[in-house]
């Protein structure tokens, strides 16, 4: 029971930054049915506890050895009586009062002890903060019944005491969750402001702190009250609770027992039970499900369509578009390229709409645009690794004149790697973390070349050597996190030109990269290029790295080119109002930066349709 | 790596100290007579002084603890109050019945957890909020309410299963597998949903990171994009989950183990927790909380072979 708090305190961590409060909140919660039938029954639940004395006239602990094991639906016992002629229907509505009172205590001990340590380790940090944590790791690794078994041990049979302990032991959910919440507004402009202008710590955390962590608290009281619940069937179940209460884990331990003459016994108390765990379950995941909502309305883009595999068959061409494949050294042709994605009300939009593009065996094209262009995507199409819910159709797509489109994904996977590289923008995001970068290199090589690894692990060693890295043998040994950036982007140009691809995309290969190596960089791409005379679609925003690299420039601009030339003729001659707007800037902005980063800086990061 | 052993092994030695003083004192600062307890209402008070002196009660509190601390460390726990059996003799004879539950519930919940989250993450769609509405299900149903429905159906009507009692397995494998089934698969079904769940999340958002991308750039087959992987970098936080399993299943074994009446461990916490064998009390807390730091320091150590960062820092 404990395992579902401890997750779900790290659910709503992930949501309280974007924590609303007050009414948008609640009409959100009001949308989810589960949550609103669950908050109902729990309603009832208290109101049939209350009115236990109306609803049945029996006391839920008086045995009489006449009724024992009488038969359900008598006129004088409606749901029958157990093994020592207890009322079921009593014990049913009293066990509702214990457990909702043993939800009670649960969230009132763990919240008094959780929320106020959660603050101060949350926002003093520091040794609090330690021995906090410590404790809560300590108290966390405790087995909850193994201990409340110790602690009743020497005081006898008490429900309200075992709830208590409980609740000291539950208390470290409480405590990371506020304490997580707290640190993740105590960095927040506001309250460095408040801190600035004077104000009290004290008032810092009741002005703006408490308020962000009240939803999440109200969140991870419904979860706790559910563990509470269960719990205390468990106590009663094991026969430590108090015996002068109804509980209906008592009933289930009663049940347990005439197991073989009375099975029916379990029906009420297990449906009392499940019913009333689930409903506190679903009430908190109702209110972190609003929560998330609101947090972003793009939330639920991943879900409105079932995902499709990233290469899978798009959809056929329309047969009227489909202009004849080139045979012959044409290295890619692209015609009428479209790439789009469902919105959360079922509309499209439309990132690259009608693109073509040829790229000639050994030639340098670069693709130029501002972010959200859609020349990233267009990228990704030509691999084949678009994410699972784009949706893209091409009139041609070729590739050394074999139709990409008609190729199952499988066949698309055996070009990707070995015929058509892939250098990405972010080297330290684009490495496997986990392995070491001579696997990584060594992998691709094993599988399309099918060397061994010992000759694969000499091919690296030379890739490295090549793309310039001092020292590969150390390199090759080393995990991603223990290189530095531009070290990691020459392993990933060592990786994409490994099986010696015919063409290579490669997209922003230098935006994430140090001004100082960004140079090096594009002179190894250029050097690689002639040397093994592959193919180029060289994706940026740069005009100083077209210049530098290109023979020909497609600018695109909302998803559609808007010129394509030959590298000369569009500098000196550009034939577009787009284009020259897009030059003049990067003009200036080079004049001022000297950094050969044209446009605007805001740039440098891209977030390209779904990405 | 070495120093990072040493740090971890140092901080459970700490834990197992706090936690077996903490219970020590707790043990002996409430509540009634031990000795009372231990020989009833009609012993007379003479009979009540001699199995205190017998028992070493006599003595301070804070000497008490000294011995009781110095036989520990050199393995010795002293030995039961009614039965005068060694606690230690007494522990390796209850723990293979729970360790055969926890440790088979949690191979269950991980290898059919792991397995189902990662097939809802790569699918999505119709499987997936299956999987979501069914494992908020099951974790609301107390592990012991899954037990109660398995006896009734399995043991009690299809006679499938032994109902009560669990025979060693080197006495008969068959009849010990038969014997532990249905306490593993009540033990295991909501640390499968939990598991489950945590797999899907992390798989969710391992797919969607660059480095995926840039693996299938390179062609690789799925199947090592997927497996080798992805389910690799998504296995850290999963791994946190199954050491918390752990914990969850040994709490629950005690409830389980008196289902189906299996003398474990847990039985013999809560028949000795309840005559006040306070010895063999201290004795499982000790052991229980042995067992969660090997298992933290085993997940630790996994941790540190799967993400290369965790043994540096």
């Amino acid at each position: 029971m404990t395992d579902n708090l401890v997750t779900g305190t790290r659910k709503s961590l992930e949501v309280v930054s974007s924590a609303p409060q007050g009414d948008k909140l609640i009409r959100k919660f009001l949308r989810e049915p589960a949550a609103v039938i669950s908050l109902v029954f729990l309603a009832l639940l208290a109101v049939v506890a209350m009115l236990a004395p109306l609803i049945s006239s029996y006391d839920p602990t008086a045995t009489r050895l006449a009724d024992v094991l009488a038969p359900p639906f008598t006129s004088e016992h409606p749901l029958g009586a157990d093994g020592v002629g207890r009322d079921v229907l009593a014990n049913l509505v009293y066990g509702a009062q214990t457990s909702l009172s043993s939800a009670a205590i649960v969230i009132a001990v763990s919240l008094l002890i959780g929320v106020p340590t959660g603050l101060l380790a949350g926002y003093r940090q520091g040794w609090i903060d330690g021995v906090s944590m410590w404790i809560s790791g300590a108290l966390l690794s405790l087995p909850a019944i193994v201990v409340l078994l110790v602690v009743l041990a020497r005081v006898g049979r008490s429900t309200s005491l075992a709830l208590v302990v409980f609740g000291i032991l539950i208390a470290p959910s409480v405590f990371l969750l506020i304490r997580g919440s707290v640190r993740a507004v105590r960095e927040e402009l506001y309250v460095d402001a408040a801190r600035v202008s004077g104000l009290s710590d004290i008032r810092i955390m009741v002005r703006h702190i408490l308020p962000v962590v009240i939803t999440p608290t109200i969140i991870q009281a419904a979860l706790l009250a559910g563990a509470g619940i269960g719990i205390e069937a468990g106590i009663a179940f094991l026969g430590l609770g108090s015996s002068d209460k109804a509980s209906w884990g008592l009933m289930l331990n009663d049940a347990s027992q005439n197991i073989f003459n009375a099975p029916w016994l379990l029906l009420w108390p297990s449906v009392a039970l499940v019913l009333t765990v689930m409903a506190c379950t679903l009430v908190g995941n109702g209110f972190r499900d609003a929560l998330a909502n609101y947090g972003s309305s793009a939330g639920r883009v991943k879900t409105v369509k079932a995902a499709k595999h990233p290469g899978s068959t798009p959809e056929p061409a329309r047969p009227m578009e489909k202009a004849p494949v080139d045979p012959g050294d044409t290295l890619l042709v692209i015609n009428d390229l479209r790439v789009s994605y469902p919105r959360p009300n079922g509309e499209k939009s439309d990132v690259v709409k009608g693109v073509s593009l040829r790229v000639e065996r050994g030639q340098i094209l670069g693709l130029v645009g501002e972010s959200g262009s859609g020349k990233s995507q267009t990228a990704f199409s030509i691999l084949g690794l678009l994410p699972g819910q784009a949706d893209m159709t091409a009139g041609t797509l070729s590739f050394a004149g074999v139709d990409l489109l008609g190729m199952t994904p499988k066949e698309r996977n055996r070009l990707r790697g070995a015929r058509i590289g892939y250098i990405p923008q972010e080297p330290m995001s684009n490495l496997d973390p986990a392995f070491r970068i001579g696997s990584q290199l060594t992998e691709p090589m094993q599988h399309h070349l099918g060397i061994s690894a010992k000759a694969a692990k000499d091919e690296a060693l030379k890739l490295l050597a090549r793309v310039g890295i001092p020292d590969p043998e150390r390199v090759f040994r080393s995990y991603p996190h223990q290189v530095s950036g531009g070290m990691a982007q020459r392993v990933l140009i060592a990786g994409a030109v490994s099986c010696n691809p015919e063409l290579l995309i490669a997209d922003e290969p230098t935006t994430a990269l140090d001004v100082t190596v960004q140079a090096d960089v594009l002179d190894l791409i250029r050097s690689l290029q002639a040397e093994r005379g592959m193919g180029v679609v060289l994706v940026t925003h740069n005009f100083g790295v077209v210049a530098d690299l290109c023979d020909q420039v497609a600018v695109m601009r909302d998803g559609e080119i808007v010129e394509v030339a030959a590298v000369t003729d569009l500098f000196m001659n550009p034939r577009e109002e787009y284009t020259r707007l897009l030059l003049d800037s990067a003009l200036d902005s080079t004049s001022k930066t000297a950094n050969h980063r044209p446009i605007d800086s805001g740039m440098t990061t891209e977030t390209e349709g779904a990405r | 790596m070495l120093m990072f052993i040493l740090r971890r092994l140092a901080s459970g030695l700490v834990l197992m100290f706090v936690i077996s003083t903490a219970t020590f004192f707790l043990l002996n600062l409430t509540g009634q007579d031990p000795v009372r307890q231990v020989l009833g209402p009609v012993a007379s008070a003479e009979q009540v002084e001699a199995k205190r002196q017998q028992l070493g009660l006599d003595e301070p509190l804070i000497t008490q603890y000294f011995q009781w601390l110095g036989s520990a460390v050199h393995g010795d726990l002293g030995r039961s109050w009614f039965t005068n059996q060694p606690v230690g003799e007494l522990l390796f004879q209850t723990l293979p019945p729970t360790l055969s539950m926890v440790i088979g519930s949690l191979i269950l919940a991980a290898g059919f957890g792991t397995l189902i989250g990662v097939t809802a993450a790569l699918r999505r769609g119709r499987l997936d909020r299956g999987l979501q509405v069914a494992s908020t299900l099951v974790q609301a149903i107390p592990g012991f309410l899954v037990a109660l429905v398995l006896a009734l159906v399995f043991a009690v009507q299809l006679r499938m299963f032994p109902a009560t009692g669990f025979t060693a397995f080197t006495n008969s494998p068959g009849k010990w597998l038969a014997s532990i089934t249905l306490p593993v698969v009540a033990l295991a079904l909501g640390s499968l949903a939990s598991i489950a769940l945590q797999v899907r999340g992390s798989m969710i958002d391992v797919m969607q990171q660059d480095f995926v991308r840039t693996l299938r750039s390179r062609g690789l087959p799925e199947r090592s994009v997927v497996v080798k992987h992805a389910l690799r970098s998504a296995a850290g936080p999963s791994l946190t989950t199954v050491s918390l399993m752990f914990i969850v299943a040994i709490s629950s074994s005690v409830i389980i183990e008196k289902v189906f009446n299996i003398p474990g461990i847990g039985t013999q916490a809560n028949n000795s927790a309840s005559r006040g064998d306070l010895p063999v009390v201290l004795g499982i807390v000790l052991v229980t909380v042995v067992l969660v730091v090997v298992v933290n320091l085993l997940v630790d150590l996994a941790q540190g072979w799967i993400n290369p960062k965790v043994r540096v820092s």
